[in-house]
């Protein structure tokens, strides 16, 4: 396992995990940040936690079940409305998916 | 009639009597946005016509004796993240700036179903991430007491119009302190609930084992007015908890404002002893254990030993939650697209000029401390020491009732003042620890410092005591040093 203390976080690198579009002239003062808050979060590191188990959720539940049963949705045009592009007012637009031949 | 004043309670018992309209009531707070909002731009929108027709068939109900509630008619502010059918909710980001909602969250059908009118949407920190609503990309509020200063964050907009008294009460969100430190530095009672006493379905998640919404108000009782309505279980929201409803309205109404005899009041020392801490609010603070001793209560020293690593664990646990749940704004199916290439470049170029900058610092924070090879290290880690931080709680109230803190190191700063965001981060020291823990916990204005900037106070009690904690509340607020909080705007 990687320690945080020996490895350096890489604005550039996470942003594309993130496929997050960072300007170009922002990513140097965001590295910065980036780095504070990082050493800051370190401080966790002098704790032993070693037999401590972990918690998810504050009001831990678990396996909370429902019948499966079918309910109305919402009208496609409503759904629709929202979409930023679509085509023949029932399908949502999208940019081409695969490399290739342009579709139509 | 006496806007300044105003509240649910009041507002109800004018209605009651016919002394009230909710068209006359809607039509008052309407004309207050109008003449106050230039100034404190706590909405984001409110559509005057539509509200007044909402007022009009509630009037008729009450008319026709079919009143939904003896709150019928009452407006209530909504903080941009939680949806009201046919209304946008942007969470004050660009990338959902035109997104309407085809449904209702539940706590907003909760109190529709009780005639509460749903008013206007209210201006926040981008996605609920921020102390001072500064990251709004659409406007700053302003502090209704100093308009150089912020309203606090991320439910900025709730409680400045609620201080103002733009609106009777608001609906806000906490994940870290977003509603109780608004509601302190704009002098108003703001409430976080126990995890999961209030359903989050239809609240648009920013850290989701952290988040719940609670009432903004002008007092104890409205908050306790609002929970009563908007707590229990839902289907929809597999978080929230099927526990019996607390009656809170009855809890505080017959609470004995004149003593607090039985009662122990547990002082974390990690607190009072926290760098930073200004000499007004610690001022207050004392002032206020005095009057409560004086009302019998018994004041106990506690411990909270893990409270330096709070601020860690949540910047840790939030932003990674925060990660996961911002994934699904890519602006394909809603929200603004900005297209760049194929598919994969589109969510690049949407996401990037979609978010501002702190969704953006923290969607690198939260994605990094996920990233292969460093989960363990942060992730896991930080989900250890929260159970640290629950025992914590737990243990403190083995020797007390309520614990009594500040709400924030110190008052309203001035807008720009806190740009390093570290220095941010640390000033949620004090209210942060509760969201971990899951206990419920309040704000209520106590007083004002030297420069006339409201200074409240936080209540903490331990998961599902509500009615302790609003009993408590109502104490306070009764015997605060300052009887009422109306800034002069």
């Amino acid at each position: 396992m990687a320690s945080p203390e020996n490895n350096k976080l890489d604005v550039a690198y996470v942003a594309q995990l993130a496929r997050l579009e960072l300007d170009p002239g922002s990513v140097a003062a965001l590295q910065r940040d980036m780095e504070a808050i990082v050493d800051y979060i370190n401080e966790l590191s002098e704790l032993d936690v070693s037999g401590i188990q972990p918690t998810a959720h504050a009001m831990e539940q678990t396996n909370v079940w429902r019948e499966d049963i079918s309910r109305p949705g919402y009208a496609r045009e409503q759904m629709l409305a929202n979409a930023p592009a679509i085509i023949e007012e029932e399908l949502i637009r999208v940019p081409q998916v695969l490399p290739g031949e342009g579709m139509s | 009639m006496d806007l300044q004043r105003m509240t649910i309670a009041r507002a109800a018992a004018a209605m009651a009597k016919g002394e009230l309209s909710s068209r006359e009531l809607v039509t008052a707070y309407l004309n207050a946005v109008a003449e106050k909002d230039v100034k404190v731009n706590a909405f984001l929108k409110t559509d005057a016509e539509k509200l007044l027709a909402l007022a009009d068939a509630s009037d008729a109900r009450r008319k026709a004796g079919n009143a939904l509630s003896e709150w019928d008619g009452i407006p209530i502010g909504i903080k941009d993240c939680i949806v009201v059918e046919g209304e946008t909710c942007s969470c004050a980001s660009k990338l959902l700036e035109n997104v309407v909602s085809p449904y209702d969250s539940t706590a907003v059908a909760r109190l529709k179903k009780l005639g509460f009118i749903p008013f206007g949407r209210l201006n926040m920190d981008e996605f609920a991430m921020g102390s001072s609503c500064e990251n709004s990309a659409f406007k700053k509020t302003a502090n209704p007491w100093d308009i150089t200063r912020v309203p606090g964050g991320s439910s900025g907009g709730s409680a400045a119009a609620v201080a103002a008294r733009m609106v009777t009460a608001a609906l806000g969100s906490d994940t870290g302190g977003s509603i109780r430190q608004p509601a302190s530095f704009c002098g108003i009672v703001g409430v976080k609930p126990t995890y999961g006493r209030v359903p989050r379905y239809g609240l648009v998640a920013f850290a989701s084992s952290l988040d719940q919404i609670g009432p903004m108000t002008n007092s104890v009782e409205d908050a306790a007015i609002i929970l009563d309505a908007i707590c229990g279980k839902d289907p929809a929201d597999s978080t929230s908890l099927d526990v019996p409803a607390p009656k809170l309205l009855d809890a505080v109404r017959n609470t004995d404002t004149t003593t607090l005899k039985g009662v122990k009041i547990g002082l974390p020392q990690e607190y009072l002893n926290a760098p930073g801490l200004s000499e007004d609010v610690r001022k207050a603070l004392d002032s206020a254990l005095e009057k409560l001793k004086s009302l019998g209560a018994e004041l106990v020293e506690v411990s909270l030993p893990h409270t330096k690593y709070a601020v860690a664990v949540y910047y840790i646990i939030a932003t990674a939650e925060a990660s996961a749940n911002l994934a699904r704004f890519d602006g394909i199916r809603y929200g603004a697209r900005k297209e760049a290439g194929d598919l994969v470049q589109s969510y690049f170029a949407s996401r990037g000029a979609g978010f501002g900058d702190e969704v953006k610092r923290r969607i690198l924070l939260g994605t990094y401390v996920l990233s292969s090879g460093y989960y363990d290290a942060y992730y896991l880690r930080a989900q250890k020491v929260r159970t640290l931080i629950r025992q914590d709680f737990d243990n403190a109230f083995k020797q007390c009732d309520v614990l009594l803190t500040p709400v924030t190191p110190a008052t309203a700063f001035k807008f720009g003042e806190k740009s390093d965001p570290l220095q941010m981060y640390l000033s949620d020291i004090f209210t942060i620890a509760l969201n971990l823990s899951g206990n419920c916990g309040m704000s209520v204005p106590y007083t004002l410092d030297s420069g006339g900037m409201p200074i409240g106070l936080q209540v903490i009690a331990p998961a599902l005591a509500e009615e302790r904690l609003l009993s408590f509340g109502r104490v306070l607020e009764a015997n605060a040093e300052k009887p009422e909080f109306i800034p002069d705007i």
